[in-house]
């Protein structure tokens, strides 16, 4: 229980260490067109989330498995007194999978499903990579990829640095499929 | 002195809604004909300790309203009254304005003075009537005007007569705590002209004079346009410690009469009967009838009464809540051991060899330390869990209204009301259960003719249960009256196209038509029931808390609403299970038994399907690793365990592949940020910080005979292959 705690304090931490670092930076910059974008390695493709929509970054750690669910729901965690789903990226992506190593991490995110409902959840990456603002012009829509690939997930790509940023709809992509489905159903009940 | 009385405000508010909550309860507890002592003794008490405070906070009307009970209610209680079902609905009412005015003074909002003034009014009639005769022995010069007078009895409040005498002898230690006559007689000078005659008579001899024994006593008449209550203010402290009458003279010859009877009655009077005494006696000083628009009074009863009571649940949903002295004792007896624990690591510390024995030490405290705030986390948690009875303790009076409005004879049984529910479920599911008792009772139970009629027992029967089950806590409402009328529910709703003409529905579709919006069957909308919104709002409500609502019928047998609520905060008792790497826990009240697995009495039925022989029955095993898809410990089914469950009146052998211990546990929704999963009811926090989820039992038979079915279809259509 303690070394949990231990970590989740250290995570924390270094949510703060990286807000603070880009306040310091970027502060200046930063205006209504400018959004800040956390970014994470998976397969070696980076992804970039709605930074205000991170929680916490933390260590993978073991998950207990729900059963009759998903193979990408990896099982939940109890983050303080919380159950938070865990999700797994890789396999909601159809990629191949990869042992978990000390870079894998957890990025516990704020998801917004309509009727201003949150909920929390939590998606397994390989890596964490930076922090990048980025203004709203430079976000270009996603081309069409042709029917082998569902694009639903991607909000747009931009170039940081001469590289490609995913820009994932977040929103879209934890409340879709079975995630949202089942949970249509309990409504109706 | 300035003193900040608002933080005992907030306390005498809510020290006296639970004084009226009791009031109520005991006066529905009161046989009409043969007083319980105890019982008016306790109602009295309450009512005293409100008006005790709402004088203190200078809330006269309140306290004048309360006095006049409690003139009441000690009558009854010295037996001088006998206790009639006119007075005890008299009584309730009265509780229902001082309700009232106390969340309307809570709200600083205006009093409803038409509804004081007219429930004061039957108090003072109530009053005026029953002790008649006393007073008309010690005044037989009035006897024959106040016979003549005496359905026309005037408010006390509202009469302001031209002055007043006041009787007053201190007793002899009043000085002692430390009232002091003279600032009471300054005070009265302040309202108008005094004339004071002190009574010297008790006085001793300068010898045997005690100076702190107050002898004197006085006759006081004050003239002037002003009100009793202003008197009774002055004397609001010491009425306990003087002997006290306070009579009205409207000029000087009544005035005369009245220091007569005041004087006679010196010796024997205490406080309470005074009251009594005034209302006769300005039956002759002020003549003139002023009748009551009883009419009146009762439509305009029911609306402020509706109004009061929502702002009454804005203003107190937010407040305290009432922890049984047995939770507290336990949390302090674990802070205790907690602080012991603390202290033992602390010395631990400060060990200047810090060697392998102190590491075992160390080990063990941590461990301990680990228990005991594993326990107060729990602990903690059920404080916010109270008994159900805290919702089921307003229906007694509700049913005993309702049935008196719509000539009913009810029944109400309460059972399972020590279950125990969130406080905030609690407060959300009180106005949904109030409408479905109301409609149970309205188009529920029968008249009793019709009852009669139809061989049933005169007198229906409400019951309301709550208990555990399947990770929910279930209220069931059930009625033994018509139940649905299904051919009028549904020729209803085709006529009002909620359902199309040739569309078929089965029995329990037509029950479910009434939570439709709009729906009502009544023929007549009264005031009760049957305007059409309601079953559609309790299930919003319900459903907003998690929860489901569900209606079965019988024509002519009755009817059960059965609402489901998900235990979001509730403590659970369970029992831990391992299978494979995963531990779940599976709730105790589920548990019939658990046994070691003999293979020879494990049967296959139709190749697919296992049950275990348990005696005299037949038990389907589930193998819940195959259910939840987890690689078991043992291949061998012998060297796993079964844990008989039962759910829905069915009964399935768990095959298990170890015990752990039993233990309380937190419910945490799954729901919050994930969804629902058939066959968990949630999850909880184990004692290493590890998430466990906990089995629903009548979710997994559902489950385990959905998996039965699909794998003889499969083994059919293998077949035809």
């Amino acid at each position: 229980m303690a070394t949990t705690e231990q970590k989740l304090t250290t995570a924390d931490d270094t949510n703060k260490n990286l807000q603070m670092e880009q306040s310091i930076i970027g502060g200046s910059e930063l205006d209504e067109n400018t959004q800040q974008f956390l970014t994470f390695i998976l397969a070696g493709e980076e992804y970039g989330v709605d930074i205000l929509r991170v929680q916490e970054i933390k260590g993978w750690d073991a998950v207990t498995q729900v059963p009759n669910t998903p193979e990408y729901v990896r099982g939940v965690i109890n983050l303080r007194g919380t159950i938070v789903p865990i999700i797994d990226l890789r396999i909601r992506f159809d990629m191949e999978q990869l042992a978990y190593g000390p870079t894998t991490v957890v990025i516990v995110l704020k998801v917004m499903s309509g009727n201003d409902d949150s909920r929390i959840m939590g998606i397994v990456v390989d890596g964490v990579s930076d922090v990048y603002n980025v203004k709203n012009e430079e976000i270009h829509a996603a081309p069409d990829f042709g029917d082998g690939v569902d694009s639903s997930f991607v909000k747009g790509l931009t170039t940081v640095d001469e590289k490609m940023v995913i820009i994932l709809d977040i929103d879209f992509m934890l409340n879709s499929n079975e995630l949202a489905k089942v949970n249509k159903i309990t409504d109706e009940e | 002195m300035t003193f900040d009385m608002s933080q005992f405000l907030v306390t005498f508010y809510e020290e006296s809604f639970e004084g009226l909550d009791i009031m109520e309860t005991e006066l529905l507890a009161l046989d009409v004909g043969e007083a319980d002592l105890e019982t008016i003794n306790t109602i009295f008490r309450a009512a005293h300790s409100i008006k005790g405070g709402s004088g203190t906070f200078g809330l006269n009307d309140v306290a004048n309203f309360t006095h006049v009970m409690e003139t009441l209610l000690d009558e009854m209680r010295d037996g001088k009254r006998d206790v009639t079902q006119k007075a005890v609905n008299i009584l309730l009412e009265s509780v229902d304005v001082l309700r009232e005015m106390l969340s309307s003074l809570q709200a600083e909002e205006d009093l409803d003075d038409v509804r004081i003034s007219n429930v004061k009014q039957k108090l003072d009639n109530l009053l005026a009537g029953g002790s008649e005769e006393t007073v008309t022995e010690e005044a037989p010069a009035e006897e024959t005007a106040t016979a003549g007078t005496d359905n026309s009895v005037t408010n006390s409040a509202k009469a302001t007569p031209s002055g007043w005498v006041i009787d007053f002898k201190p007793n002899v230690d009043m000085l002692q705590t430390g009232n002091d006559p003279v600032r009471m007689l300054r005070e009265l000078d302040a309202l108008g002209d005094m004339v004071v005659t002190p009574d010297i008579s008790q006085v001793p001899d300068f010898l045997m004079m005690e100076p702190e024994n107050s002898c004197l006593s006085w006759v006081i008449t004050l003239e002037g346009d002003i009100e009793k209550s202003a008197i009774e203010e002055v004397f609001d402290w010491v009425e306990d410690e003087c002997e006290l009458t306070i009579t009205a003279s409207t000029n000087s010859a009544t005035a005369v009469n009245n220091e007569k009877i005041a004087e006679a009655e010196i010796i024997s009077e205490s406080i309470e009967p005074e009251p009594v005494k005034v209302a006769t006696i300005e039956k002759v000083a002020t003549a003139e009838p002023e009748p009551v628009a009883e009419a009146t009074s009762a439509s305009t009863s029911e609306k402020p009464a509706a109004a009061a009571k929502a702002k009454r649940k804005a203003t107190t949903e937010t407040s305290s809540i009432r922890v049984s002295i047995d939770k507290v004792d336990e949390l302090i007896n674990m802070v205790g051991e907690l602080v012991i624990t603390q202290s033992m690591l602390s010395q631990l510390g400060e060990d200047e060899d810090f060697g392998e024995e102190q590491i075992e030490k160390l080990k063990n405290g941590l461990m301990q330390l680990e228990r005991n705030t594993r326990e107060m986390q729990e602990n903690v948690m059920r404080i916010r869990m109270l008994p159900i009875s805290f919702v089921f303790q307003r229906f007694p009076r509700l049913v005993h209204d309702l049935s008196g409005k719509l000539d009913k004879k009810i029944e109400l049984v309460l059972s399972g009301e020590s279950t125990e529910l969130d406080k905030t479920v609690m407060e959300k599911i009180g106005d949904p259960l109030v409408h479905l008792v109301r409609n149970s009772l309205d188009h529920g139970i029968e008249i009793p003719e019709d009852r009669l009629a139809a061989g049933k027992p005169e007198t229906g029967e409400i019951h309301l249960n709550a208990f555990h089950e399947g990770g929910n806590i279930v209220i069931e409402i059930t009625d033994d009256g018509a139940g649905l009328n299904l051919k009028k529910i549904l020729s209803k709703a085709r006529s009002s196209g909620i359902v199309s003409d040739n569309e078929k529905l089965t029995d329990e579709e037509i029950a479910d038509l009434i939570f439709r919006p709009g729906f009502s069957t009544a023929d007549v909308v009264s005031d009760v029931s049957g305007r059409g919104v309601g079953m559609d709002v309790v299930r919003r409500n319900i459903r907003a808390l998690g929860g489901t609502v569900d209606v079965k019928t019988e024509a002519g047998k009755g009817s059960v609403f059965t609402i489901r609520l998900p235990l979001t905060l509730a403590i659970l008792d369970g029992q831990s299970i391992v299978v494979g790497e995963e531990v779940y826990i599976v709730p105790l009240v589920a548990i019939i038994e658990s046994i070691q697995v003999d293979s020879s009495l494990v049967n296959g039925v139709t190749g697919q399907a296992e049950v275990y022989r348990l005696r005299d029955e037949y038990i389907p095993i589930v193998k819940l690793c195959d259910v939840f898809n987890v690689k078991p410990l043992h291949d061998d089914i012998e060297d796993g365990l079964l844990v008989v469950v039962e759910a829905e009146g069915k009964k399935v052998a768990l095959l298990v592949d170890d015990l752990l211990g039993q233990q309380q546990v937190v419910i945490k929704s799954l729901e919050t940020n994930f969804k629902t999963v058939e066959g968990i009811s949630g999850a909880t926090i184990l004692g290493d910080g590890t998430v466990a989820l906990i089995l629903d039992v009548s979710g997994l038979i559902s489950i385990s005979k959905k998996n039965a079915s699909s794998n003889k279809k499969a083994a059919t259509t293998s077949k035809a292959a």
